[in-house]
């Protein structure tokens, strides 16, 4: 089988940090990874390769550097990686990156044979939109299984596949026809520690790198910023509440009675409402 | 970046509100979405209408019934056997089509699993923009949809349009806009549109439905009183100092990502933008330093109380009773000062 697993390089967000008079991000030195939430789609696709056999095929959008990341799924076990960067894909919405996205999946298919599932994550940590699965999903035309906590059932030959996938307050298990698109949900399973040997092969791999024209694109209008019916209007800082925050003095004796008798003085009725709360109502 | 809109866009009016059905249950994020449909239809003086899909059943005339009741001026419904568990499939076709038939300028949907799997399929169907997880939905001078959220990684907000093409489309949250008073209205307008599909051309089928077990579920999006913990607290043994706190209060106990990502607390205890909005009375937060992607997911708090060493955090910012010192130290004392507080027995004593 074939499967196609996009991958997203993101900024490490938990090494991001905000300047703390100028109130902007601070870039310089933060390192990207692939999108958590990817890892969960990209060690599902391998364990069903693993089970079936096949090839997995791992694709991202974005700048050369996110070769890196590719490169970094090549060593978890990924048969092959498609980098595809323009600078006409420059300021993407949900909207121009599915167009993109699906392009050259359907590139992948005509070149190294038709897929029969693709993945996408859940969300990303950047943009977090969760927009991007079902975007490629409509434009390929594939049957589309969003939050999949669990692949039941494979069966190749009779081109079905059977899942569980995370709906509001319970679990649907839905059958559904190959192809399709499936966006993995988190803590479903845990990455692989990738072989010696997919390692060395990672460093020699050859990416596939892709332009807009290498791909198939055929209009440029649909791509990046001219392709993206959202526009970032106005970026701005959250104002402080009109009114100071009472602060209560530590240095009282019982600052803990001090900060309860500031609560209930600003909101008497809370009083009773916690009682019956604490009371167990 | 503004053109003027393209002729085949200027038919495109009124406000819309998908009304999430689930065996059912309206998921309450369809009503507090009402109230800010309400805002926004009010504003550009259009009809605020709201769109129903379903089972051909009582559960759903009575969701389209009660639409009138939070503010809608018409509801469109679109009843089928076809649509009595959610199927991409035939959702996004119902929706889609009755979008295209009577073309609303702005369309509203909860950003839920379902409303997160139905909007990304609709809007990349009808071609058009759509914003996630917004905290705050406008319209500006021109009449335009001015959708707020926040931006990734820095303590910002951006706000997002979708200028030139139609509908500008946004989701929203649940809790994140504050629910509206109901208001016993008489059925309106219904306007009623058929599905069109046939079971075969659902190639999706549903084996079996396992409902979550109500233990599993938190209840931290509707409680009342929440207590929650930050990094600020150095560790998981810590943390328990929080869940103290919250079970003398009868409180539900939350935390920020950080303590998520370290494993220390499941993540059905997260607040914030990747987690639970809440909007409770209450909200204590101790060693939370404040940043924008918590901050969006508390806002909406009646009182917030913030505990943290540092006086320039910006929680201070935003929190409504603030308190310099070390939580570790403050924590139990609290605990135990409210459990004074709170017992009956003290409050025999100050009653009589
Ligand atoms: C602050 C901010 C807010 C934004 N808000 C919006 C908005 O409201 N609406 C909108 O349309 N756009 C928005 N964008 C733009 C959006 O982030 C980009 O279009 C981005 O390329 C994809 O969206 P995402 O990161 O949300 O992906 P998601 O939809 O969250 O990603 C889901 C999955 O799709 C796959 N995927 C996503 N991007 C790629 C890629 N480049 N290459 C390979 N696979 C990929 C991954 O598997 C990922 O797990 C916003 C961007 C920023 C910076
Ligand atoms: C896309 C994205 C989504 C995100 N989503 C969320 C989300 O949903 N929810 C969320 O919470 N975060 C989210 N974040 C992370 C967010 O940006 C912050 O990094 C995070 O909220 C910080 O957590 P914190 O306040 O616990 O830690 P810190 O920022 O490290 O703050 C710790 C605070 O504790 C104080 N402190 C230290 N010691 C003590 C003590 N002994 N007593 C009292 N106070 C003390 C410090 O002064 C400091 O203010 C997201 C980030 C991104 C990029």
């Amino acid at each position: 089988m074939h499967i196609v697993v996009c991958i997203k390089q993101v900024p490490d967000s938990a090494q991001i940090r905000v300047h703390p008079v100028t109130n902007t991000i601070m870039r310089q030195g933060v390192p990207t990874i692939i999108n958590p939430y990817d890892l969960f789609a990209l060690e599902a696709a391998l364990a069903l390769r693993d089970q079936h056999g096949g090839e997995v095929t791992v694709l991202t959008m974005g700048p050369p550097s996110a070769e890196d990341s590719l490169r970094k799924a090549l060593t978890f076990g990924a048969d092959r990686a498609v980098l595809l960067t323009d600078r006409f894909f420059a300021g993407s919405d949900t909207l121009a990156t599915t167009y993109a996205l699906a392009t050259a999946v359907r590139k992948i298919g005509e070149t190294f044979g038709a897929p029969d599932i693709v993945f996408t994550g859940k969300q990303t940590i950047d943009g977090d939109t969760a927009q991007v699965g079902p975007g490629i999903a409509k434009r390929l035309g594939l049957l589309q299984l969003t939050y999949v906590a669990k692949i039941a059932n494979v069966d190749l030959a009779g081109r079905s596949i059977q899942v569980e996938r995370r709906s509001e307050g319970g679990v649907q298990v839905l059958q559904t026809r190959l192809p399709c698109l499936i966006t993995m949900l988190e803590a479903t399973n845990e990455i692989r520690r990738g072989a010696m040997a997919d390692a060395l092969r990672a460093a020699r791999a050859e990416v596939v790198i892709w332009s807009a024209k290498d791909a198939g694109v055929e209009d440029i209008s649909k791509c990046g910023l001219r392709g993206s019916p959202t526009i970032v209007k106005r970026v701005f800082a959250p104002s402080a509440r009109a009114e100071k925050a009472t602060m209560v003095d530590f240095s009282e004796t019982a600052p803990a009675d001090a900060l309860i008798a500031e609560i209930f003085k600003r909101q008497p009725k809370l009083e009773d409402d916690l009682a019956a709360l604490a009371r167990g109502y | 970046t503004k053109k003027e809109l393209p002729e085949h866009f200027k038919a495109y009016k009124h406000v819309w509100v998908f009304i999430e059905q689930e065996r059912g249950q309206v998921h309450p994020v369809s009503w507090e979405l009402m109230g800010a449909g309400r805002k926004l239809a009010d504003k550009l003086k259009v009809e605020l209408a709201a769109i129903v899909l379903g089972p051909d059943d009582e559960a759903t005339q009575h969701a389209a019934a009660e639409a009138f009741s939070y503010g809608a001026d018409l509801t469109y419904v679109v009843a089928d056997p076809l649509l009595t568990d959610y199927r991409n499939e035939a959702y996004t076709k119902a929706l889609t089509d009755v979008v295209n038939t009577y073309k609303p300028e702005i369309l509203l949907l909860g950003a839920t699993t379902l409303g997160r799997d139905l909007a990304g399929s609709v809007a990349t169907t009808l071609l058009t923009g759509l914003t996630a997880d917004c905290t705050e939905l406008d319209v500006d001078a021109d009449g335009s949809l001015a959708a707020t959220r926040p931006t990734f990684g820095g303590s910002l907000l951006c706000t997002i349009y979708t200028l030139n093409y139609r509908p500008q489309m946004a989701t929203v949250r649940p809790r994140v806009m504050p629910m509206p008073e109901r208001e016993e209205k008489p059925i309106g307008r219904i306007i009623t549109h058929p599905l069109g599909m046939v079971e075969d051309d659902i190639v999706t089928k549903i084996l079996s439905f396992l409902p979550d077990r109500d233990s599993a579920k938190s209840n931290l999006a509707y409680a009342d009183v929440v207590v929650a913990g930050g990094l600020g607290l150095g560790s998981p043994e810590n943390f328990q100092l929080v869940r103290q706190l919250a079970g003398v209060l009868g409180a539900e106990y939350g935390c920020s990502r950080p303590l998520v990502q370290k494993g220390w607390v499941t993540s059905d205890r997260q607040i914030g933008q990747t987690g639970k909005t809440i909007r409770p009375k209450l909200y204590i937060a101790a060693g939370i330093s404040g940043a924008i992607q918590h901050r969006v997911g508390v806002e909406g708090a009646d009182m917030i109380v913030a505990i943290n060493t540092d006086k320039n955090a910006p929680i201070f910012d935003f929190a409504h009773v603030g308190i310099v010192t070390d939580a570790i130290r403050l924590l139990p004392a609290l605990t135990e000062a409210f459990r004074a507080r709170l017992s009956p027995h003290s409050r025999d004593r100050i009653a009589s």
